[in-house]
């Protein structure tokens, strides 16, 4: 087997490799709907009605989502500069710490100004906690993917500890579960009767935020010349860590804000079930987009589609809702090998 | 003064040893690994299917034993796909070892539930017992601790040395820590980088996967989903504290359990007076700790994470 | 006593639109010496990677001892006999010296090491021509020189008849090289035969019993080196003259660049810095030779501000510099071309426009209130990549599909075109060919006109002599008095670069203010 780098890599087969690997994934996921007795065509076909086969399932859908765009671009902007924060879990998890402490009663303010407090307060916080990995990183060069991965078990045991003990909501029946926020800190109903969100506006301009951020703007390219080569871009006078600084606080606030607009917009309290691995799916979405942030919008409502079809697919079929996760899974590492191949081509001779 | 009575008992001793177990096995499959020059984030992943392979398979009505070579066949199986993307096509291996973890635990809750549609208290299966060596375990202070465990502890412990012999006294061994160290030195002897790292990522896989079903097989006797709980991410700072050495991955291992025996213990003694959840981050800190105080001597393995590529110019 | 022990039969080999070799057939004969000739890029390294099954060829086979060798195996042509020292060599620096020539020599399935017997092999061999090297030392903790020996040592070990070495004597002083042609002489005299690389006429004169020579990728010319001359030889390398860079008179500038007795502390495998002075004039190329490793880098990484010294001063237009950082060296006009290309003074990820971008975007007129001006960096970008011959398909094109010759002019272009008083150079020349160097030298001398001072580190000793108006030799970190090279000879710098040199550093004539103070 050789591997040999293919001279010009077409538009048309950089933006046709992550859809076919995505095909591919689900042909791989469908021997798991024949192994659970269905038809693998049936069965993707529920998922798909289950996400958007009503205009309610559309905007469960979308609900899904808006966490998973804040996590994504949070990964995205992180890995553009080789920060492996994997620790975007724990970040969500402050952020909606941070926005309970704040947000559940001490004082009262109004809606236009308490949820953008709510939100920069809570970003603060998730940058500041990515800032402690980023600094043994840069000073002490410790691993950073090992440390932001440990942190992500002490918060949640943090937040374990904080809906078990002091904060506990005495009016919860015994649930461990904090007092809700105030009502001027959640976030407005886009349409009635359903759970989306003002959070989901606020993720897309984040998104285009950050891609004009990236693209046009001086601490950006400093980021993506850090990122593609640390050693070129500090020689040619840039100042290496402060930039990795500085894309930890942007890449860990963006995952708190994922925090905040999951309990100030859908929850209104915290729990420990308030994050079903946004921050780990993250991941996946900042990968299947290439770490594009616009492709991060797109990437986080196919991975929500995958989630909320997953579930009414489970119920209508005899198959567990860890499809989705294997799925999703699947599609990460087809995607990696899709922009391996799109990039070389492999020679069997 | 209690403490200090509390570690002079054998007890202490004892549980220590049998929490080490499976940090033993993680630890030694991800150092030779990264021996070869592979970081394996799958480890996580790895450890949760060996777990839920080796359980399933004694719970379906295999033995132990032939559940612990199914967990270990299952484990080197992920491990070499995580092969396949990282050392033949040379892809990210901090990615692909995150999407490794992510399939494998993904895959072990889903054909646990799966196949266990119904169980809401999770069923059990009879682990392996204590075996107490003859003659040895009759030895003074040590004999119960070193010697009165679960079998899977005695092989943890008799891998440390055939790991550190194979990787120190032997040409596999010499070709494996050249590997990790300059891939185009062994290339130029003629040696093949792709099979001696694909075969250590293979083995490592194993190697974890049989410390995971240690959890479900001999330290519990029922599989949850979730079970790992970051002991993998625990071993991957195990490795850099141990500097790749299996002997010091030993000491590692233990010295991390004892630790978190003695917070276990004092958990109990103090009441409430600092919340539990407090103690049960010890771990983790003791872990990010280690990667700190090493972090001045870290000598990571000098190909760690640089893909190979055959005639690429 | 001259039948064939090893034959390229009709080898092609293509990196995408590059030919590197085109049918290619040559003959090693048993008992002599092959000289392969050839510039930087024409073929020769391909040409012997393939022999030796690191690359596969499109087309043609290679035989040796009369059998056919399956192709991209390193491991058949082992076990055939033919060893090759490349010229990166292959080996782990933090293992011994007999861990790396054990390394596959044993089959893999044995359950143990037999160090003790394969020590005694060592040990005889090394008697034998005279190749001593202490077994149980690191790699990394082993000169150049003799990090080669045990590459050598290696080749041997594995009972090698056919011997390749790939540019040998580009890491080893004249002395050295001499010493490594004996050793060889001797090896051929046993029956060895040997096929070296090289691209200088010089060795080929005096070394070889028959020489080829390569250009781009085709064999163009073949011979017994007694019946041919250097002259028919370089004709035959770079088949057009290509017009020699023309020298400026010598003029004499203020100082502009001075290091009082700089320490650096050393790095990995970069030696320490000591006691070094040196001192550079406006109009001047200060050369700065030595052997590969003896500090070099260390200096080229001091003076683009990436290491801060321990002690001494660094002293520019007068002023000391407090605290060096690339930053403070642009703002300061020092022009910085790294040897590393790919690696250090290129993104290789990203465009032309961005890499040309890389050390001026923050300035007013590129930035606006941290937004980057895209009108203004892309304009600029065009009109350099005109000035400055690159090319490339346009200012899109990502950096890595240039040529090594592409890449150190868009690198020129960055610093010249910030007008440098002072530039530092490394290795400038490394891999380019004699198009590239040709074009890199005349930008060189013409900075130097213009009124730049020019620090030119270079392991070429030829490249040395040919630019610098005085030369200085590093070894073991040191810097020797500088000569001035008309007055110089090369068996002088050769022997400062293996260390015979008195002691002493250069003075600053005028320094900071506090020096001038003192004095």
């Amino acid at each position: 087997m050789r591997i040999e780098a293919r001279e010009n890599v077409s538009l048309t087969l950089r933006t046709l490799a992550p859809v076919v690997a995505v095909a591919a994934a689900m042909a791989v996921c469908s021997v798991l709907l024949l192994w659970a007795g269905a038809s693998p065509l049936e069965g993707w076909a529920l998922m798909l009605k289950g996400a958007l086969g009503s205009r309610f399932a559309i905007t469960e859908t979308l609900t899904r989502a808006t966490p998973l765009v804040f996590t994504g671009l949070a990964a995205a902007v992180a890995f553009r500069a080789k920060l492996w924060n994997i620790g975007g879990e724990g970040q969500f998890y402050i952020g909606a710490v941070i926005a309970t402490w704040l947000g559940a009663g001490s004082f009262e303010m109004p809606a236009y100004l308490m949820i953008p407090y709510l939100f920069l307060a809570g970003a603060l916080g998730g940058g500041l906690l990515l800032l402690v990995p980023t600094l043994l990183k840069t000073r002490l060069q410790v691993d950073e993917v090992v440390t932001t991965l440990l942190l992500n078990f002490i918060v949640l045991l943090f937040v374990n500890w904080l809906v078990f003990g002091p904060w506990k909501d005495p009016m919860a029946m015994g649930w461990p579960q904090a007092a809700p926020v105030v009502d001027s800190a959640v976030l407005p109903q886009l349409f009635a009767k359903s759970r989306l969100h003002l959070g989901f506006v606020l993720a897309l301009v984040c998104a285009m935020g950050t891609w004009w951020f990236m693209r046009s703007t001086v601490w950006g390219f400093e980021i993506r010349a850090v990122g593609a080569s640390p050693r070129a871009s500090r020689f040619a006078g840039m100042p290496v860590n402060a930039v990795i600084v500085r894309t930890a606080l942007l890449s860990g606030g963006l995952a708190a804000m994922a925090g905040v607009s999951e309990l100030c917009g859908v929850k209104g309290y915290l729990t420990l079930d308030l994050s079903p691995g946004f921050g780990y799916s993250g991941i996946v979405v900042a990968m299947l987009a290439a770490l594009h942030p616009l492709g991060v919008v797109a990437s986080s409502l196919f991975v929500a589609v995958i989630y909320i079809g997953a579930d009414s697919m489970s119920r209508a079929i005899n198959i567990s809702n860890y499809i989705a996760d294997v799925t999703t899974a699947v599609c990460l590492l087809a995607v990696l090998v899709s922009m391996f191949l799109a990039k070389y081509r492999i020679r069997w001779r | 003064m209690e403490l200090l009575n509390f570690v002079l008992e054998a007890g202490f001793w004892v549980a220590t040893i049998r929490m080490a177990t499976p940090l033993i096995f993680g630890t030694l499959g991800e150092l030779l690994c990264e021996r070869a020059g592979v970081l394996n984030l799958g480890i996580e992943g790895i450890m949760a299917a060996g777990s839920m392979a080796g359980w399933t398979w004694v719970y379906m009505g295999g033995d132990l034993w032939t559940g612990v070579c199914f967990a270990a066949f299952i484990g080197g199986l992920i491990g070499l796909l995580h092969a396949l993307l990282t050392v033949q096509l040379g892809l990210s291996q901090h990615v692909t070892g995150l999407g490794i973890t992510m399939l494998a635990s993904a895959l072990s809750s889903f054909v646990f539930r799966m196949l266990l549609p119904k169980a809401t208290t999770p069923p059990k299966i009879i682990p392996f017992k204590a075996f107490a060596i003859p003659y040895l375990s009759d030895l003074p202070h040590v004999g119960n601790v070193l010697f009165n465990q679960s079998a899977l502890t005695y092989l943890a412990f008799a891998l440390v040395v055939v790991v550190a012999y194979v990787l120190f006294r032997t040409p596999v061994g010499l070709a494996v820590r050249m590997t990790g160290e300059n891939p185009m030195a062994v290339e130029a002897q003629g040696l093949s980088v792709f099979a001696i790292r694909t075969w250590a990522v293979v083995a490592g896989s194993a190697l974890m996967a049989v410390g995971g079903a240690f959890l479900t097989m001999s330290a519990f006797d029922a599989f949850y989903i979730g079970m790992v709980n970051g002991r993998g991410w625990i071993c991957i700072a195990l490795v850099v504290f141990a500097s790749w050495k299996p002997g010091k991955a030993l000491l590692g291992c233990v010295l991390f359990a004892a630790f978190d025996a003695i917070q276990m213990r004092v958990q109990q003694q103090s009441g409430m007076a600092v919340p539990y959840q407090f103690y049960l981050m010890m771990p983790y800190v003791f872990s990010i700790m280690a990667l700190i105080i090493m972090s001045r001597r870290a000598a990571y393995p000098r190909a760690l994470l640089v893909p190979f590529r055959k005639g690429e110019r | 006593m001259t039948h064939t022990v090893l034959k390229l039969q009709g080898i092609t080999k293509t990196f995408g639109p590059v030919t590197a070799n085109r049918d290619v057939t040559l003959e090693l004969r048993h008992g002599e010496m092959l000289a392969l000739l050839g510039e930087n890029g024409a073929g020769k390294t391909t040409l012997m990677s393939i022999l030796f099954g690191h690359y596969v060829a499109d087309a043609g086979t290679v035989e040796v001892f009369g059998s056919v060798l399956p192709e991209g195996s390193p491991r058949a042509a082992l076990n055939a006999g033919v060893g090759m020292v490349h010229q990166h060599f292959t080996l782990a620096g933090n293992m011994t010296v007999l861990e790396n020539i054990m390394l596959g020599t044993e089959p893999l399935t044995a359950v143990r090491h037999d160090a003790a017997s394969a020590l005694r092999t060592l040990r005889a061999l090394m008697d034998r021509f005279c190749l001593a090297v202490d077994p149980a030392a690191m790699v990394r903790d082993l000169s150049v020189g003799e990090q080669q020996r045990v590459e050598i040592l290696k080749v041997l070990y594995r009972g090698a008849r056919i011997l390749i070495l790939d540019e040998p004597t580009s890491v080893l002083t004249p002395q050295e090289a001499d010493h490594l042609f004996a050793t060889l002489r001797q090896l051929v005299g046993e029956g060895l035969s040997v096929i070296f690389i090289t691209h200088k006429m010089r060795e080929v004169m005096a070394a070889s019993d028959r020489c080829a020579v390569l250009r781009h990728g085709e064999l163009v010319f073949e011979a017994v080196t007694a019946e041919t001359t250097a002259g028919e030889l370089a004709r035959a390398m770079v088949g057009s003259e290509i017009p020699k860079p023309r020298r400026p008179e010598p003029r004499e500038g203020d100082e502009i660049l001075c290091l009082q007795s700089v320490g650096v502390a050393g790095a990995g495998d970069k030696q320490r810095l000591r006691n070094c002075s040196l001192a550079l004039k406006a109009h001047e190329i200060l050369g700065i030779a030595g052997v590969s490793g003896n500090g070099q880098s260390q200096l080229a990484d001091l003076l683009a501000g990436l290491v801060v010294p321990e002690t001494g001063e660094i002293i520019i237009a007068g002023e000391g510099l407090e605290r060096p950082t690339p930053a403070a060296m642009i703002a300061r006009g020092v022009g910085r071309v790294p040897d590393d290309r790919t690696g250090t003074g290129l993104v290789a990820d990203m465009t032309v426009e961005e890499n040309l971008s890389t050390e001026v975007y923050r300035l007013p007129g590129f930035a606006r209130r941290g937004v980057l001006n895209f009108k203004a960096l892309a304009s600029r970008a065009k009109q350099l990549i005109e000035a400055f011959d690159v090319r490339c398909p346009g200012i899109d094109t990502p950096v890595r599909k240039l040529s090594g010759g592409n890449m150190q002019k868009l690198i020129l272009a960055r610093i010249l075109s910030n007008a440098p008083s002072i530039i530092v150079v490394n290795q400038p020349t490394w891999g380019l060919d004699v198009g590239a160097t040709a074009y890199v030298h005349q930008q060189l001398l013409d900075a130097a006109k213009r009124g730049a001072g020019v620090v030119l580190i270079s392991e070429d000793l030829d490249e040395i002599f040919h630019l610098s108006d005085r030369i200085q030799v590093m070894y073991q970190g040191a810097l020797s008095e500088p000569l001035a090279t008309r007055e110089a000879t090369r068996e002088q710098v050769g022997l400062l670069m293996s260390g015979n040199h008195a002691s002493g550093a250069s003075r600053c004539t005028s320094g900071s203010n506090d020096a001038g103070a003192a004095a």
